[in-house]
């Protein structure tokens, strides 16, 4: 077992961890920021796996563009009832 | 319970794929694939109508397609007729989403105000992410990545600027007309390559030399083209969205 497998062993394990994290966290920022960074180690093990082409996709649209999608949704959300 | 039953649903289905998957006759293990037994190989060797050749990085010449890059020189060259494909998909969401969009005015307004790091900061990434997202498909047949990679880039870049500046806009009229141009580009250089070489978007250029930027024929030009049209696409997507309610 070199350096490199135990690597991919913690960023898998890191994977669960966070998806966990960001399913069961209460605020929904958090859970955007969870989610941005599970993007970020999903990038991480696609690299490992020798992936480049995916990795920058995945770089480029699910930590960047969703994540930027989804809290700028979250900021122009409402509170039930909220005026402007 | 609930989320004790879900726990044990998700690793039984696991269990069941790993298992299945790796007990398959033909599905070697990661790392221990024979591509030398397989099709792949001659895509790697970039020589499907004629016999294996080694390729030698910077020094073999006029191949099928001269791409470094192998997942470029399937998804552009051998396989381009489904990027054209993928780029009509995206082209019909887009029109989908400005259909539904269009007719809203103004701009949605977040709640919060954006601070003075965020609103100089992002002045100074800007052009470096458009430089990069440029680099990304301009090199797409060399270096990882492409035309799809470096467009999103482009509208990342911008949607960074719709965050950071409330009252920054893009001229979309342009970027439409960009999309319009570089998909109809793409469409006539595949007739371009049917009237030379008898079939829907062949190579017919030179390859030139494997891993030098002129290289790979037609494969830098798609891929540009590509890039431009999916930047300006997710851009149109992007300003369509955070088209706000009339008030």
């Amino acid at each position: 077992m070199n350096s490199l497998m135990v690597l991919e062993i913690m960023v898998a394990l890191l994977l669960i961890l966070l998806s966990l994290l960001a399913i069961f966290s209460k605020k929904l920022i958090t859970a955007i920021i969870y989610l941005s960074i599970v993007s970020m180690l999903a990038v991480l093990s696609f690299a490992l796996m020798k992936a480049p082409d995916v990795a920058i996709t995945e770089a480029v649209i699910g930590s960047g563009l969703v994540t930027a999608v989804f809290l700028f949704t979250l900021f122009s959300m409402r509170k039930e009832g909220e005026k402007e | 319970m609930k989320r004790i039953f879900a726990l044990v649903l998700v690793a039984v289905v696991g269990i069941l794929l790993f298992s299945g998957i790796y007990s398959m006759e033909g599905f070697p293990r990661y790392g221990e694939a024979e591509v030398s037994e397989r099709v792949s190989m001659s895509y790697i060797d970039k020589n499907v109508t004629r016999e294996n050749q080694e390729v030698v990085f910077g020094v073999s010449e006029n191949l099928e397609t001269g791409s470094a890059n192998i997942v470029t020189s399937i998804i552009v060259n051998y396989r381009s007729f489904d990027t054209l494909g993928e780029v009509t998909v995206l082209f019909v969401s887009a029109l989908g989403v400005s259909l539904l969009f269009g007719s809203f005015e103004g701009r949605l307004r977040s709640r919060y105000k954006p601070n003075f790091i965020l609103r100089t900061g992002s002045k100074v990434v800007f052009p470096l992410i458009l430089v990069m997202g440029a680099y990304i498909f301009i090199h797409g047949h060399l270096s990882p990545g492409g035309g799809f990679p470096g467009g999103s880039m482009i509208a990342s870049a911008i949607l960074l600027m719709y965050l950071a500046d409330e009252d920054f806009r893009v001229r979309i009229d342009d970027f439409k007309k960009t999309e319009g141009i570089a998909g109809a580009m793409y469409v006539l250089l595949g007739l371009v390559g049917l009237m030379i070489s008898n079939y829907f978007l062949s190579n017919f250029l030179d390859t030139g030399t494997v891993g030098t930027l002129f290289s790979a024929g037609i494969i830098p030009v798609v891929y540009v083209l590509v890039g431009l049209k999916v930047g300006s696409e997710l851009t149109g997507i992007i300003t369509d969205f955070l088209k706000g309610e009339v008030e």
